[in-house]
């Protein structure tokens, strides 16, 4: 993954100096470990801001939102999916992009590396697949694969589905994948159990909305939540209206969730948020065969209707 | 909905044309008794009024 970044840059060079596109979408490093930033990149002289490696877990695909510029974007499988996505609904337009794929081996969980560090981190540096951390001048190396996000762990779509460039070959994708265990968890509790296991999921909610912001598909001009006429939803921490948020923030990704896991890797309370899309994800793909953001060709189930499309719940 | 831990029946969903007067009556009677069963409904309910 790391090697990808020389050719990153060598390609944003050409498409910067050719003048095919007015900007890059990267990452760049962020002002501490694990936290890389997306930034924009408008001439070449500032190419060397742009970092690759296994913190470039947010969806860059967020920042395209009804963009004129010409773009140059980096996309992982997840990001590229998502920019599928706007496409189809019309959020930008193909010609103005160029895609620079990045056949992604994942991303690593900050949280589950952090825990493990209770003197805090001070610099984190990789090599394949091994991880070296520094924390107080004592070095530990770890596995990288054992350290994933759990999107990424679970994730069948590493290689971009749709590019222009490509910085490094495309990887072998991940087979034999049981994406959908938590939810069979979750589907085999009674009722009561359920909205249980949801009100202590969502108890540390401090209705932040940064998985809402640092979701690609969250892009309406005036999110419900931030309505107040009517006010759809109490703003304090209310358990029901921190429910009904997130509830809500479910049913708006339903059949375009790429389940990217940007929601989970932005919220500072460490909630699992992914528990609620993964829900309609597999259903998507169990009713419909619908996975989001495959192709451009193809409309969502939501927006189409076949004559056998699933209606059993419709009295 | 149910899967977010809502009871199972809580919520309906129909088909009714504005034809279909006797479907709409039937609907609402069947409705009305599931909920009527499951009794009042506790978990969407705020513990204060909000002003």
């Amino acid at each position: 993954m790391l090697g990808y970044i020389d050719k990153i840059r060598e390609i944003s060079k050409r498409l910067l100096d050719e003048g095919r596109v007015d900007m890059i979408i990267g990452f760049r490093k962020g002002t501490i470990p694990m936290m890389n930033e997306p930034c924009f990149v408008k001439n070449s002289g500032e190419l060397s801001t742009l970092v690759w490696d296994s913190n470039c877990g947010i969806n860059l695909a967020n920042y395209l939102t009804d963009r004129k510029e010409k773009i140059g974007i980096v996309a992982k499988g997840c990001d590229s999916r998502n920019i599928v996505t706007h496409i189809i609904e019309n959020k930008i337009k193909r010609e103005k992009l160029v895609i620079i794929g990045i056949p992604c081996k994942g991303m690593i969980d900050k949280r589950k590396v952090a825990g493990m560090f209770e003197n805090g981190i001070d610099d984190i540096t990789e090599e394949d697949n091994i991880l070296r951390v520094k924390s107080r001048g004592v070095e530990t190396s770890l596995k990288k694969s054992d350290l994933l996000q759990e999107n990424c762990e679970l994730c069948i779509h590493r290689n971009p589905v749709i590019y222009d460039e490509l910085a490094g070959p495309l990887v072998e994708e991940q087979k034999d994948v049981d994406r959908y265990a938590d939810v069979r968890r979750i589907e085999a509790m009674t009722a009561p159990e359920k909205w249980e296991y949801f009100k202590d999921l969502i108890s540390p909610c401090i209705r932040c909305y940064a998985c809402r912001n640092a979701c690609p598909l969250c892009y309406c001009p005036t999110c419900f939540v931030d309505e107040s006429r009517p006010q759809w939803c109490g703003k304090g921490q209310d358990e029901i209206d921190t429910r009904t948020f997130h509830f809500l923030r479910a049913y708006h990704c339903a059949g375009r969730c790429t389940d990217c896991g940007a929601c989970e890797r932005a919220c500072p309370v460490g909630i699992k948020v992914r528990q609620f899309t993964s829900k309609l994800n597999k259903d998507c793909l169990d009713m419909f065969g619908w996975e989001a953001g495959l192709s451009p060709d193809q409309r969502p189930p939501l927006d189409t209707y076949k004559p056998a499309d699933p209606g059993d719940f419709i009295k | 909905m149910e899967h977010m831990g809502v009871e199972p029946g809580r919520l309906s969903f129909s088909w009714i044309s504005s034809a279909e007067s006797t479907k709409f009556v039937e609907v609402v009677k069947d409705v009305t008794a599931t909920v009527k069963a499951l009794g009042p409904n506790n978990n969407f309910k705020k513990a204060a009024k909000v002003a």
